[in-house]
């Protein structure tokens, strides 16, 4: 495959932005040229600026202006308002899901619905990938601590055990989903107790910094979810997950600068020279610790 | 109640047993474990011995094959699923869906658990392991609360399991990627978390400094009392304010929630720390063994006397114990 075949996707926003606030993000991405759009809360269910309703609205004007649309669900489902939820995005949903726990490929499976299988499903072998799509996956995004040499593996071994094999998607730009806890580390921050948290995640757009004693980033706090100290960025491997039969290139909203790096992406697909941010890493791609960061250039 | 105990060789194992522990749970000698650590877990023959003393004293033998494991290791998941089977394990504790997979239809007769790395928090994905793998029992992540873990027991298809003891892992078992990140070994790829083999040690001017991979995860001062570098356990910066910043060095103790538990339905009970000492199973199986039988004799009146939480209190890393996840504040 080319890197012009490569699909550009937004994968679904991580942090807790207001209403007003994510309306004007959306309407700006309607006008990049990402192709497909995840919309939904995957965090935290206590995260209520917007119904169902209104992602429905965001993903009909930017279906208006030719994105694909996928809804995503809940990573870390405890309470049964959550279930709830869950099985009204499965059962109403005009677009296919991103199932981000085995509860949601459970009741897509029963309702005969092909989906999505997000990032922390635990797919790490050709087996399992191939049992996901006897259950309906069509598309499955790997898990992020996984390397380039693994994904070969495992489409090959998915090929020996399934049909058909799901289209790949790989987490390629932003701070890395890395952990979920029942405990709310914002509001830990804070001093407040998760069932009063004052939804303090709001007072960061892009997460809240986690430094080591020297003042190196090492982790970013964003709710219950805990994520890497500086972006991942793959922008300078695209010819890479061309060639392994990557189909879908996912960025993570960030508040500013999104249409940029999307351009970005856009501009290295189309075999432009690009150059990763700065202060970013690529570990994991290369099968080393997920903070590293080797440059193109020593790359053998 | 069925009380499950850690073994992370044979000595702890002997000990669990003769402490009376209702089933004990083993690993393989390598990473297709969750606590795949140097020196600890049991080999083919020690394995069979170890079968051999549970089974000889009423003790079931419960093995934990609950890493993910990756195409090219596939071998080793398979020839451990095999070696569990050969030995009649008891149960077999699994996660990855391929294990369970190949088990299933390999081994019908060998039970199912879900392990604790499946990350099942819900009784709908509990109905997606019982539809295709037959699960017989699945243990919860140490992410909900006690109200949340009655809601799931009463409809799930399966018995339940919940941690009762040990070291508190304070994120989703299954969902915590951040070993991998700063060391490139995760609980779910190889069984390890903040491996020692990237731990250093040093003495500085600002103190002694603990490193992961070279990364300072604290510094201690004179008399400060210094732990091992987990990685959530650490000091960080937070805007500007030092603190463990995920979770301080403590111990989950639910001694005094048994009634409870039974009450809601749970089936059986789990001391963690394969990682720990025959002398640390030893004492905690013996004080639960009592909290047990002590309750099963009069549910009505259940008490937890001071000996049995200071016993267990000795053994618990940091030397507190929180209820955890169960008890809501905690969130």
């Amino acid at each position: 495959m080319q890197t012009e075949d490569l699909q550009l996707t937004l994968g679904p926003n991580l942090y807790f932005w207001s209403r007003q606030e994510t309306f004007d993000f959306y309407r700006k991405i309607a006008e990049t040229p990402v192709d497909s759009v995840y919309l939904g809360e995957t965090v935290c269910s206590k995260r209520r600026e917007l119904r169902l309703e209104d992602w429905i609205e965001i993903g009909r004007l930017l279906e208006s202006q030719g994105k694909r649309i996928i809804l995503s669900t809940l990573t870390m489902l405890s309470a049964e308002s959550d279930l709830k939820l869950i099985r009204r995005i499965c059962a109403e949903s005009p677009w296919q899901i991103e199932a981000n726990d085995v509860a949601a490929v459970h009741l897509l499976e029963s309702l005969d619905k092909p989906f999505v299988a997000g990032p922390a499903l635990n797919i790490y072998n050709g087996r399992s990938l191939a049992l996901m799509q006897r259950s309906g996956c069509q598309r499955w995004v790997m898990p992020v601590e996984l390397s380039r040499a693994s994904l070969q593996n495992i489409l090959e071994e998915c090929r020996q055990y399934a049909d058909a094999v799901p289209e790949t998607e790989i987490f390629s730009y932003g701070l890395l989903p890395l952990a979920y806890s029942a405990r709310c580390f914002t509001a830990r921050h804070h001093k407040l107790p998760k069932d009063d948290c004052r939804s303090k995640c709001q007072l960061y757009p892009k997460g809240l910094p986690v430094l080591s004693q020297e003042q190196t980033p090492v982790f970013t706090l964003n709710g219950i979810q805990t994520q890497s100290g500086v972006p991942y960025d793959l922008s300078e491997h695209l010819g890479d997950l061309a060639e392994i039969g990557v189909r879908h290139v996912r960025l993570s909203p960030e508040p500013q600068g999104m249409p940029e790096i999307i351009i970005r992406f856009d501009a290295a697909r189309r075999g432009e020279t690009v150059q990763a941010h700065a202060e970013s890493c690529n570990g994991y791609w290369l099968g080393k610790a997920g903070m590293e960061h080797i440059p193109a250039t020593e790359i053998s | 109640m069925e009380l499950v105990c850690p073994a992370g060789s044979y000595p702890a194992l002997k000990a669990a047993v003769d402490q009376g522990a209702d089933a004990v749970y083993i690993g393989f000698r390598n990473d297709t474990n969750a606590r795949h650590f140097a020196g600890l877990n049991f080999n083919d023959a020690k394995a069979e011995k170890a079968m051999a003393y549970a089974k000889s004293h009423g003790t079931k033998l419960f093995v934990a094959i609950n890493t993910n494991p990756q195409p090219q290791g596939w071998s080793r998941w398979q020839a451990a699923i095999d070696h569990a089977a050969a030995l009649s394990a008891d149960a077999l504790i699994a996660a990855d869906f391929s294990v369970l997979a190949y088990a299933a239809e390999k081994y019908p007769d060998l039970p199912l658990h879900l392990s604790v790395q499946g990350s099942a928090t819900n009784y709908e994905a509990l109905r997606f392991y019982h539809r295709h793998f037959g699960i017989r029992r699945a243990v919860l992540p140490r992410v909900l609360d006690l109200k949340q873990v009655a809601q799931v027991a009463a409809h799930a298809p399966v018995d339940l399991e919940v941690f009762a003891f040990g070291s508190l892992c304070i994120m989703a078992e299954g969902r915590c990627y951040l070993s991998s990140y700063l060391t490139s070994e995760s609980p779910n790829t190889c069984g390890a978390c903040s491996p020692a083999a990237y731990v250093r040690w040093q003495e500085t001017e600002e103190g002694l400094e603990s490193r992961l991979n070279n990364v300072l995860i604290d510094r201690y001062q004179d008399g400060e009392k210094a732990g091992y570098p987990t990685l959530c356990k650490g000091r960080y910066l937070v805007n500007g304010q030092k603190y463990h910043a995920l979770e301080e060095p403590t111990s989950l103790n639910t001694i005094a929630m048994l009634p409870e538990l039974d009450r809601i339905g749970i089936k059986a009970v789990k001391i963690e720390g394969r990682q720990r000492s025959p002398a640390y199973v030893e004492q905690v199986v013996g004080v639960w063994r009592k909290a047990i039988d002590q309750y099963l004799a009069n549910k009505s009146d259940y008490q937890v006397p001071e000996r049995w939480l200071s016993v267990l209190g000795k053994v618990s890393e940091g030397a507190q114990t929180t209820l955890g996840p169960y008890s809501r504040p905690w969130q």
